[in-house]
């Protein structure tokens, strides 16, 4: 092993380890605030009995979750039933990789790390439908059936989405487009055009992607019960919520490097601006969350297919245009 | 009429057009690879304990069978041990989100059948309660409907903890007046148990005033939301032709474009007087069910006021209120009684005499809620498992009164 390799691999580990916990203690955190979050938006209070202002609510949830009966059901089928909630954790996880959370703090500086997020994040379907075909619960079922239609819909927009970053700044690696922001300007700010409805372009197929509200369709409780997780219990379910969150905010991280610079900002080191922005990324998709109702499945191919997919080709186009025709937009 | 529908995305429409609750599956497709899904009774979408067998295509649905009887409790055989007196209590269990109405129906029909006045300002007050009650059931309606279109983790539980707020507001007023929250025991035969407090005017004028400034608050939250409206808009289309022949009355019936509405056609308790304006929608979809429930609210605000403000003065009972069961004997006739409840016609067939005259002979209570559920199998299919969610919140169905 040559020493750049080794190198490159004590990095790694040294980092990857660092932004695991970091994300998975944030998905802690995140948890207690979108309680409290939605408590108010409700006009009530939220946790309160645990620990001070119920700080210790994740870690009363966790601890609850643990302890249940993990149960499963006799016909599943007991390899993929068992095999996909830590499938779909470590897929969720693993696209934070390449995010690069300062301009040092960044696992596996990847020169296609744009390609990487999109492949390690379409996989996250595969966990999915073994959940929802493994259970053998019709309502499972009919959620996995969901989630790959969905998946693989939401899939195109999201691509097109990224391509424009990746044309504006003329790097698939995600630290590269940050520099590129960082030395020019932000893309959601300029140019206007193909930046911001492809931020929100992304944001779009990122609710989808991850199962939020208004495209929780995969596991739309009032109508398939828990979809996907109809028959998990306890540690395996906790990580598949685990997993949504994980993908809800490393989705929000990879929306904050691609669109708004990253770590790329004034006063203050670069690991306080990446966080700030992924949060406020994050809390977005609970303010939409607890705000509308959920789309129907064909609605959602509907929005995909014939607004959204044609709105991203032109987006691209659109930035194409501006690198070659607009003064000052070349690279 | 067996026929052979083919279910693709374009031909929706046609299953929806001409649909056959008695479709037999064999005749359906036989190529189409079709899945049974037991909707309920352990669903958290269906109302209670309702159960639904859907025939799935794929998620469309090509028929659906509707079964009841699962929170069966012989209300009915009850009410005819018991004597006339002691059954108000047992049917404010029957629809338990508007039990005020099924209270008045109860002692009307026994009224009439004994031959008891009811004085002016009983009756009067019998309406009051039934406006309150109808705003507090439109909007567990309106809430419960948002959850089923979204989720109990997400927008659909922020407009349901919303109308739960102001819906706390009414049992408020109710606890005030009979000192119980839900199952009241209020109405008797020939008048009421308890009269109304002192100030309990202005109570009512400020809780509905808190209430009528809300209500755009709900209309931006629910059906003015465009995914709200994607998701309702020619969803579940009853036809009025067919409502009728269904037996379906109430809102559900209004939103189909018929004008029916028992307080203004046929006038009981003080609506000779407070006349409503009814709330009359075209479409019969989920859409026009749900802002026909939308617009009574406000209408029923209205009538509200009006009954509170012009509450006539005077005794609750008559000359002599009826307490003992010695006191309601009949002597036999059968009488029938149907009354507009927040979900529809609420009606009561009691036959009198019989063995013992202090009870009935017979009691027979004809719920809104069964027949509205007796539309599923006409527009059900064609829709997915989505629609059938938002479907069955917009018929509105307790379970308490269907099963009784």
């Amino acid at each position: 092993m040559n020493p750049a390799t080794q190198s490159a691999l004590i990095h790694g580990a040294v980092y990857g380890t660092i932004v695991c916990l970091a994300v998975l203690t944030s998905i802690a955190m995140g948890i207690w605030f979108e309680r409290k979050f939605a408590g108010r938006m409700q006009s009530r209070i939220g946790p309160t009995y645990t620990g001070p202002v119920g700080l210790l609510q994740p870690v009363a949830d966790v601890v609850k979750l643990l302890q249940k009966e993990d149960i499963i059901p006799r016909d599943a089928d007991h390899a993929l039933f068992n095999l996909a909630p830590p499938l779909a954790a470590i897929f969720s996880l693993a696209a934070a990789a390449v995010v690069p959370f300062s301009a040092k703090v960044i696992s596996a500086d990847l020169d296609v790390g744009v390609v990487y997020i999109l492949g390690v994040g379409g996989l996250m379907v595969v966990p999915t439908f073994m959940a929802g075909w493994s259970s053998n619960n019709k309502f499972a079922l009919l959620g996995g059936m969901r989630a790959i239609a969905q998946s693989v819909s939401y899939g195109v927009p999201l691509v097109l989405a990224t391509m424009v970053p990746v044309v504006l700044a003329g790097s698939l690696s995600v630290s590269g487009i940050v520099d590129w922001q960082a030395t020019h300007h932000w893309f959601a700010v300029w140019p206007i055009l193909p930046g911001l409805p492809a931020f929100l372009l992304f944001y779009l197929a990122m609710l989808a992607e991850s199962n939020r509200i208004p495209f929780d369709i995969p596991e739309a409780e009032s109508e398939l019960v828990a979809g996907i997780t109809t028959e998990y219990t306890g540690a395996k379910f906790t990580l598949f919520y685990m997993a949504e969150y994980v993908h809800t905010m490393v989705g929000s991280a990879v929306a904050a490097a691609l669109f708004f610079g990253g770590w790329d900002g004034p006063f203050a080191p670069g690991l306080h601006w990446m966080v700030l922005k992924t949060l406020l990324i994050f809390v977005s998709v609970y303010w939409v969350r607890w705000s509308l109702v959920r789309f129907r499945s064909d609605q959602l191919m509907d929005l995909c297919w014939k607004r959204l997919t044609p709105l991203g080709l032109g987006l691209v186009f659109l930035a194409a245009a501006f690198v070659q025709y607009w003064p000052g937009g070349a690279r | 009429m067996n026929q052979v529908i083919t279910v693709t995305a374009t031909r929706q429409s046609a299953v929806r057009g001409s649909v056959d609750p008695h479709l037999s599956i064999r005749h359906y497709d036989p190529d189409a690879d079709l899945m049974l899904l037991h909707f309920g009774p352990q669903h958290p979408s269906t109302h209670g304990v309702f159960r639904m067998d859907l025939h799935l295509d794929g998620e469309i649905i090509v028929k659906a069978t509707p079964y009841v009887g699962y929170l069966h409790r012989a209300v009915e055989k009850l009410c005819e041990k018991l004597s006339f007196v002691q059954q108000t209590p047992i049917v404010d269990k029957n629809d338990y989100v508007a039990p005020m109405t099924n209270e008045q129906a109860l002692n009307m029909a026994f009224e009439k059948l004994l031959g008891v006045e009811v004085p002016r300002r009983a009756r009067w007050m019998r309406t009051l309660f039934a406006e309150l009650q109808r705003i507090a059931s439109h909007l567990l309606a309106l809430g419960t409907f948002c959850i089923d279109l979204g989720g109990a983790l997400g927008g659909g539980s922020t407009a349901f903890i919303h109308t739960f707020r102001e819906r706390e507001l009414i049992l408020d007023l109710f606890e005030e007046v009979t000192g119980a929250r839900f199952h009241y025991n209020t109405h008797t035969i020939g008048g009421q148990r308890h009269d109304l407090p002192a100030g309990f005017a202005a109570k009512v004028n400020a809780a509905l005033d808190i209430i009528e400034a809300r209500i755009p608050e709900y209309e931006a939250m629910s059906l003015g939301n465009a995914i709200f409206q994607a998701r309702t808009k020619g969803v579940g289309v009853l036809d009025g032709q067919l409502a009728l022949e269904l037996g379906i009355t109430g809102p559900i019936l209004r939103a189909c474009g018929i004008d029916h509405d028992l307080r203004r056609d046929a006038p009981y308790s003080a609506y000779d007087e407070l006349v409503p304006k009814v709330i009359v929608r075209q479409g019969g979809d989920t859409y026009a069910r749900m802002r026909v429930r939308f617009d009574e609210t406000a209408e029923s605000i209205a009538l509200c006021r009006k009954a509170i403000d012009g509450m006539p003065e005077g005794p609750i009972n008559g000359y002599k209120p009826i307490r003992q069961p010695t006191m309601a004997k009949s002597a036999g006739g059968q009488v029938y009684v149907g009354i507009e409840t927040p979900r529809g016609e609420l009606g009561t067939f009691v036959i009198g005499g019989g063995d013992t005259p202090t009870s009935p002979y017979r009691l027979k209570i004809r719920p809104p809620s069964l027949h509205a559920l007796s539309a599923i199998p006409y527009i059900m299919p064609g829709a997915t498992v989505s629609d059938a969610v938002a479907i069955l919140g917009s018929l509105d169905p307790i379970m308490g009164e269907v099963d009784r």
